[in-house]
């Protein structure tokens, strides 16, 4: 039972990865990759690592590829000129992924099969509590190590993108609470009958 | 049959194989480069955490997060690199990318 939705789930997941690379919309690589991004994470569930499933939903649904699909719509490009030579490569491309996927196949059929053992929360009562027991304990400095990249990506992407157009307001609150009266009134004696 | 880890190394196997074909075919639109990366990554994760729970041991589910934690950060470090260099050149090809070159 396991094995056929294990098959059913893995078949998606290949057929959405093909359509995320040869899809001629961009847009549409996208919707193939958050496919491909919901049913590994129905994998996940099946051999029973829940909180990782549901991470790989919030994160690389709802936050990395809503970021793809936004960048795709906001980018006013030709997609179609890009992808011109899709063919022209793809004997070379298929050439070396045969030989990755023979290589990589081979190491897992080498090794396999023993490990039919599944735990997915040693020593806990549910997979949350699993990971959550060793996360703040013995993995904490990688715990803050992650938080740190994820600020300095979050820096990153924010100093690289702002930008300060010529000709618009902006409020300079140093140059505001500066001000003296001085600097922005002007007394003019006016004389009776002359005007300024 | 039993679920076994080399039924999910193969589909891991498969996703990168996937990933890295895309990198080639897609060579000159730096969006889906992106996006077969992301899979690469995601290739990874399945991979950590098929090892973490047919061995009984729970670090390859951490291993995971912080491998999407840095998959996340670099799509956002990505894609910004990428709406900068629309902004300035009008195009995202990646045979436009020599504007550095001396």
């Amino acid at each position: 039972m396991e094995v056929i939705a294990f098959w059913i789930l893995a078949v998606i997941v290949g057929a959405a990865a093909v359509f995320v690379i040869a899809a001629r919309n961009p847009v549409h690589s996208v919707l193939w990759l958050i496919l491909s991004f919901f049913t590994s994470a129905a994998l996940l569930v099946l051999i029973g690592a829940e909180f990782l499933a549901m991470l790989l939903v919030v994160v690389y649904v709802g936050a990395v590829a809503v970021l793809f699909l936004f960048v795709v719509m906001m980018l006013d490009v030709d997609f179609v000129e890009l992808k011109q030579g899709f063919l022209s490569y793809l004997p070379f491309a298929a050439l070396i992924g045969l030989a990755f996927f023979a290589e990589i196949a081979m190491v897992s059929f080498a090794g396999g099969g023993e490990g039919t053992r599944i735990q997915p929360s040693p020593g806990a009562d549910s997979n949350a509590e699993a990971i959550g027991l060793v996360m703040y304990t013995d993995y904490l400095l990688l715990f803050q190590a992650a938080g740190i990249i994820l600020l300095v990506a979050m820096i990153g992407a924010i100093v690289l993108t702002l930008r300060h157009r010529p000709h618009v307001k902006r409020q300079n609150i140093a140059q505001q609470t500066s001000r003296r009266r001085a600097d922005a009134t002007e007394l003019v004696d006016v004389a009776p009958g002359k005007g300024i | 049959m039993d679920l076994t880890l080399s039924h999910y190394l193969v589909l891991s196997a498969f996703l990168f194989t996937v990933g890295v074909v895309g990198i080639f075919v897609n060579r000159k639109n730096i969006i889906v480069i992106l996006m077969a990366i992301e899979l690469i990554l995601l290739s990874v994760n399945l991979n950590l955490v098929a090892f973490s729970v047919f061995s009984g041991t729970i670090a390859g589910q951490i291993f995971a997060m912080l491998v999407l934690t840095v998959a996340a950060a670099e799509a956002a470090v990505g894609l910004a690199i990428l709406v900068v260099f629309f902004r300035l050149r009008g195009d995202i090809s990646v045979d436009a990318v020599d504007m550095m070159k001396g």
